[in-house]
C-alpha cells in the first residue's frame, strides 16, 4: 500500500510535469487519504491549467473537475500536478509535447513511451506513488511497459470520461498507473463509479481485492503477438513470464487472432477521424489563446490552428478529415468500422475458450530519444496495444523483466467488465516474480 | 440538410419547353422548430433565454468546453417522437446521433450534433386542404438536432464593425421535418405549415409565438406538368432554388411567390436556372443569390461516439397522443353543431380551439358563439395583428352572455368587441364589457323606450306613414331605417319590425 502521508518531491528531473501544486490540499480520511496523485494533463482540473501538452490550450484553466478528479478528491487524494504527454495524446513517446519531451527514469537517454509518459515517469521516478493516464491505443500500457510500472486500461465504459479532453472518444479510457498491482486495484475501486454525465458508462463498481491464486485460469497466447516486428529479446522475456504463469497453475493455450492484420489500420482511421472532429472546437473564440479577431473569421481561425497545433496533431487532423470526406467515407471510415467488428468478433471467439489473453505490451523496449522520427514506424509500435481499444476490453501491463537493461511489459487482456480477472492474473504474476 | 435531398437528374442542353400554361410548381420544405422543453437538448440549461442578456443561459456543456459530454434530454426525445407519431411516420427501431462538422463561430464544438442516416422516423404524411380538395403531403424524415448559437453583428449586417457571439441559443432542441416535393403552390405550402403548426401545438411540444422558434428552407422549381411523376432518367431539369432560413409563416408564402415570378421570367427568357441557394430578405420580400456555395459543403457526418443509439420504436409505442386537429374538428361539429367551415377555422389554430373548448358549455353549444369566434373575433384580431392569446376569456364570456341575454344586439356586440380590442392593443388591458356597454350607451332599446322612438319617428315622417297606409311597402323599410339611425342599432331588428307593424296597423284602424 502506498504511503498515507502526502510527500511529493516537486524536483522534476525528467520533465514529467507540466504544472505542480506544492501544497496541494488533501483529506485525512478516505481510501487515498493524503496520497499524492499525478494527473495526465488532458484530464480537466478545476483551477489548474490543463493543456493536453498543446500550445492551443496554453493558459486554459477549466472551471470544473473531471469526474475522476472529483472521485480522487472525495477519497482524500492530493492532486499534486499535471503530467506531460504527447500533444492531445497523439504519440507513443511523449516527444510530441509542445513543452518538451519527458525522459525515461530508467535511462534518461530514452523516451518514457507515450502518450501518458509524464505520468509513467512521475511514478517510475518516485515522485508520486500513483497517477492517472489515459489510453486510446496503448497510451497507459506503453509507458508503463517502457518505465517498468503497472498500468491498466479498463473496460470501455467502466470509468467516466467526463472531463477528459477527447482525442478519440470511442477508444479511450482513463486508467490507473502505479508501482504495483495493489495500488492499481485501489485506484480502480475509487475510479469505477456511476456517472450520469457520461452516456457511454455502465454502472459497474470495482469492489475487489487482488487474488493471488490463478490455478486453472486459461490463458490464451495469440501467435500474432509474437509476429514480425516483435524484438526477439522482448519476445523471449515475455515467454519466460508466460511460463511463470503456467508454473503458478494457469493453463497456457496458443491461439490465433487473424483480425490483427487490419487492427492498426482500423485504429488509425478511427482515431484520426474522431480527432479531426474533436479538435475542431479549438478555434480561439471561447478559451485558450485568443485568435486574431481583427481578421476575417476564416483567416483568423485557420491561422490560429496552423500556428498552435503541433505537426503530428495537424497530420492526424488532416488524415481524419480525409477519411470522413464524402467519396472516401466508405473506403476508409466505414471499412475501419468493419475491421473493428472483426477484432471484436475475434476477442469474443477467443474468450469463449480462454479467460484472458497474454503477450508483450510493446514490440520493443523504450526507444532512444529522437529515434522514431518517421511517423509510420512510430504508428507500427502500437500494433499490440490497439486491439484492446478497438474491442473495448480491459488490458494491463505489468513489469516482467528486462531486455538490454530496459523494462519489458507483459500485457494481459480480459473479457468485457472482467477488469478484476486481469488484475488478479497481473497480481499473481507480480507476486510470483518477487517470490 | 442539403446532403440528403435528392439530386436532380442530369439535364441535356436541348431547348426547354416554354409553354407556361403547361408548367407546374414543385415545392418541398425543410422545417426546423424549437421543441418547447424546459431545458436544452444536451445539458440542464434553461431554454427560456429570450428576455435575458447574452451568454447567461450557458454552462460548460453548451459552451462546448473541452472534456464535456452531451447527455440526451429525454423529454426532447419524447416530444420529437410525439411529432413523428402525429405525422404518421415509421419509427426506426434504433436511432442514432451524428456529427455534422463545419467551422463557424456560433458553433460551440466545431460540429453540430444532429442525425444523419439513422433519424428518429421516416416515411410519414400529413393531410391538408390542398388547392384541389384534400391532399396528402408525404414526410421524408423527422430528426432531432441542437440549435447553434447566434451571431450579433454590430454596425449593420452588410458591413458590420464587429461581431459578437451569444450561446444562449446553443443546444436548444430542434426538430427537423423534411417533406417530399409534394406541394404545388405557395398557398399549399402555407396551408401545410399552418396544419403542421397546429399539430405541433396540439401536441404541446412547440410554441409558435416564441420569436425565432421556426426556420424553414424551401426547395422550389417550375417544371412541365407531369415532370415530377415521370420516371425517365433523361428528363430535363430546369434547375431549382433552395431558399434558406425563412423565419415566419407569412415569409414562406411570400418568398415562394417571389421565387415563382423570378423563375418564370427566367424560363420565358430561355435562361437555364442553376441549382442555387438563395436567401429571403423579409423586409424587402425578395430572394437574393447567396454568396456562399452551401450546397457544395462537405459535412463529414459520422456517428456521435459520445452517445449511445436510442431504442426509439419501443419508446414511441408507449407514447399516447392527445386529440389532434382533425379529430377535434369532427368533435366540434358533433358536439357543438359547428359548420364544417367554422370547425376548420376554429380547430386550425390550437389556441383558438382551446379558447373555444374552454368556454362554459352552455355558451359553447350556441351555434352563434361559433360564428362569433370563427368569423367576428378572428377577423377583428387579424385586422389588429393580435392573437387569441390577447383576449381575456372572462371578458369574452361576459360579452357573449350580454348578447345572449338580449341586453345588447349582435351589432352592438361587435362595437363593444372593437372598443375592447382597441383598448387591449393600446394598453394591454380593457374595461369590462358591461362597463363598455354603459359608456357607449349601447344597451338595447326595447319596450317603452322603443315605443317612444317609434312614435317620435312616425310624428316626424307623416308622408311615409300615409305612403305605408296606401300600400307602399318601401315606406315601411324607410321608417325602420329611421328608428335604427336614432337608436344607433341598439334595437333588436325582429322586435322593431313587430312593434312597428303593430303600431302602423293600429293607426290604420
Amino acid at each position: 500500500m502506498a504511503s498515507k502521508v502526502c510527500r511529493f518531491d516537486p524536483e522534476d528531473k525528467y520533465n514529467a510535469f507540466l504544472s505542480t501544486i506544492e501544497k496541494a490540499p488533501f483529506e485525512s480520511t478516505g481510501k487515498l487519504a493524503g496520497i499524492p496523485v499525478a494527473i495526465k494533463d488532458n484530464i480537466s482540473t478545476k483551477g489548474i491549467m490543463t493543456t493536453c501538452g498543446s500550445k492551443i490550450l496554453e493558459g486554459y484553466v477549466p472551471p470544473f473537475d473531471a469526474f475522476v478528479v472529483e472521485l480522487l478528491k472525495r477519497e482524500g487524494a492530493a492532486i499534486v500536478g499535471k503530467t506531460n504527454m504527447d500533444e492531445f495524446g497523439m504519440g507513443t513517446t511523449t516527444e510530441n509535447s509542445a513543452f518538451g519531451p519527458t525522459l525515461n527514469p530508467c535511462d534518461t537517454g530514452r523516451v518514457p513511451g507515450g502518450s501518458s509518459g509524464g505520468s509513467a515517469a512521475a511514478v517510475a521516478g518516485g515522485m508520486v506513488p500513483m497517477a492517472l493516464g489515459t489510453d486510446t491505443g496503448g497510451s497507459i500500457r506503453c509507458p508503463s511497459a517502457f518505465c517498468g510500472i503497472v498500468g491498466l486500461k479498463p473496460t470501455y465504459g467502466r470509468i467516466s470520461r467526463y472531463g477528459l479532453i477527447a482525442y478519440a472518444n470511442s477508444l479511450e479510457q482513463i486508467g490507473p498507473m502505479a508501482r504495483n498491482v495493489t495500488d492499481v486495484s485501489t485506484l480502480m475501486e475509487v475510479l469505477c463509479a456511476c456517472d450520469p454525465r457520461d452516456s457511454t458508462t455502465y454502472d459497474r463498481p470495482f469492489c475487489h481485492a487482488p487474488e493471488v491464486n490463478i490455478r486453472g485460469t486459461r490463458i490464451g497466447v495469440p501467435e500474432e503477438f509474437f509476429g514480425k516486428g516483435v524484438d526477439p529479446k522482448v519476445a523471449s522475456v515475455v515467454w519466460d513470464g508466460i511460463s511463470l504463469l503456467e508454473r503458478l497453475g494457469a493453463e497456457i493455450v496458443t491461439c490465433r487472432m487473424p483480425s490483427m492484420s487490419h487492427a492498426l489500420a482500423a485504429y488509425y482511421v478511427t482515431c484520426t477521424s474522431e480527432a479531426s472532429s474533436n479538435l475542431a472546437r479549438f478555434d480561439g473564440v471561447r478559451y485558450g489563446p485568443t485568435s486574431d479577431t481583427k481578421k476575417q473569421w476564416h483567416e483568423s481561425f485557420q491561422e490560429h490552428r496552423r500556428d498552435l497545433f503541433g505537426k503530428e496533431v495537424r497530420r492526424r487532423i488532416m488524415l481524419g478529415t480525409f477519411a470522413l470526406s464524402s467519396g472516401y467515407y466508405g473506403k476508409y471510415y466505414a471499412k475501419a468500422q468493419a475491421a473493428r467488428q472483426n477484432v471484436k468478433a475475434d476477442f469474443a471467439r477467443l474468450f469463449r475458450d480462454v479467460d484472458v489473453l497474454a503477450g508483450p505490451t510493446m514490440p520493443t523496449v523504450a526507444f532512444k530519444l529522437g529515434e522514431k522520427s518517421d511517423p509510420l514506424s512510430m504508428y507500427l509500435s502500437d500494433i499490440l496495444t490497439v486491439p484492446a481499444n478497438l474491442a473495448g476490453v480491459p488490458a494491463i501491463s505489468v513489469p516482467c523483466g528486462k531486455a538490454e537493461g530496459m523494462p519489458v511489459g507483459l500485457q494481459i487482456m480480459g473479457r468485457h467488465f472482467e477488469d478484476e480477472k486481469v488484475v488478479d492474473v497481473a497480481y499473481a504474476f507480480e507476486q510470483g516474480v518477487s517470490a | 440538410m442539403s446532403a440528403l435531398t435528392r439530386t436532380p437528374p442530369a439535364s441535356s442542353d436541348s431547348t426547354l419547353a416554354t409553354d407556361p400554361s403547361n408548367d407546374e410548381v414543385i415545392i418541398g420544405l425543410e422545417i426546423h422548430c424549437q421543441l418547447d422543453t424546459g431545458t436544452k437538448l444536451f445539458c440542464g440549461c434553461s431554454t427560456d433565454y429570450r428576455d435575458d442578456g447574452p451568454n447567461t443561459h450557458v454552462c460548460p456543456i453548451c459552451l462546448g468546453l473541452p472534456g464535456t459530454l452531451p447527455k440526451v434530454n429525454k423529454k426532447a426525445v419524447e416530444y420529437a417522437l410525439k411529432v413523428a407519431k402525429a405525422l404518421n411516420c415509421e419509427i426506426l427501431e434504433e436511432s442514432e446521433f451524428a456529427r455534422k462538422n463545419y467551422f463557424y463561430p456560433d458553433l460551440n464544438k466545431g460540429y453540430q450534433i444532429t442525425q444523419y442516416d439513422r433519424p428518429l422516423a421516416v416515411r410519414g404524411y400529413l393531410d391538408i386542404e390542398g388547392e384541389e380538395g384534400g391532399k396528402r403531403v408525404r414526410i421524408t424524415r423527422v430528426h432531432m438536432e441542437e440549435d447553434p448559437g447566434r451571431l450579433v453583428h454590430k454596425g449593420g449586417t452588410d458591413r458590420p464593425k464587429y461581431t459578437l457571439v451569444d450561446y444562449n441559443r446553443a443546444g436548444i432542441p430542434l426538430i427537423e421535418i423534411v417533406t417530399e416535393p409534394d406541394l404545388r403552390s405557395p398557398k399549399e405550402a402555407r396551408r401545410f405549415l399552418n396544419k403542421l403548426r397546429a399539430t405541433l401545438e396540439y401536441l404541446g411540444v412547440y410554441d409558435s409565438e416564441k420569436e425565432g422558434s421556426l426556420r424553414v428552407d424551401a426547395n422550389i422549381s417550375i417544371q412541365p406538368k407531369g415532370w415530377f411523376e415521370c420516371e425517365g432518367k433523361g428528363k430535363e431539369d430546369r434547375g431549382r432554388a433552395e431558399i434558406k432560413n425563412i423565419s415566419s409563416y407569412k415569409g414562406v408564402e411570400k418568398a415562394l411567390t417571389f421565387e415563382i415570378t423570378r423563375q418564370k421570367n427566367a424560363i420565358r427568357r430561355g435562361q437555364k436556372l442553376e441549382c442555387a441557394t438563395r436567401h429571403f430578405v423579409e423586409t424587402r420580400g425578395v430572394t437574393t443569390a447567396s454568396r456562399s456555395k452551401e450546397m457544395e459543403q462537405e459535412y463529414r457526418y459520422f456517428p456521435e461516439p459520445d452517445l449511445r443509439p436510442l431504442k426509439v420504436r419501443s419508446w414511441a409505442d408507449e407514447i399516447i397522443l392527445p386529440e389532434l386537429p382533425d379529430a377535434r374538428k369532427v368533435r366540434f361539429i358533433k358536439e357543438y353543431g359547428f359548420s364544417p367551415t367554422h370547425a376548420a377555422t376554429v380547430t386550425g389554430d390550437w389556441r383558438v380551439a382551446e379558447f373555444y373548448d374552454n368556454l362554459p358549455k352552455d355558451l359553447a353549444t350556441v351555434a352563434a358563439t361559433a360564428t362569433w369566434v370563427a368569423d367576428t373575433l378572428l377577423g377583428e384580431l387579424n385586422y389588429r395583428d393580435m392573437t387569441i392569446s390577447d383576449v381575456p376569456q372572462g371578458h369574452f364570456i361576459e360579452l357573449v352572455t350580454l348578447i345572449r341575454k338580449d341586453t345588447i344586439t349582435d351589432k352592438s356586440g361587435v362595437e363593444v368587441l372593437r372598443s375592447l380590442l382597441d383598448q387591449l392593443k393600446e394598453s394591454g388591458s380593457c374595461e369590462k364589457p358591461s362597463v363598455c356597454v354603459k359608456r357607449l350607451n349601447l344597451a338595447k332599446t326595447g319596450g317603452e323606450g322603443l315605443d317612444g322612438v317609434i312614435s317620435e319617428v312616425l310624428a316626424e315622417q307623416p308622408q311615409a306613414v300615409s305612403d305605408y297606409a296606401s300600400g307602399k311597402s318601401e315606406a315601411f323599410n324607410f321608417l325602420i331605417g329611421q328608428v335604427m339611425r336614432k337608436t344607433r342599432g341598439r334595437v333588436d331588428p325582429g322586435e322593431l319590425n313587430r312593434v312597428m307593424r303593430e303600431t302602423l296597423d293600429s293607426m290604420r284602424t
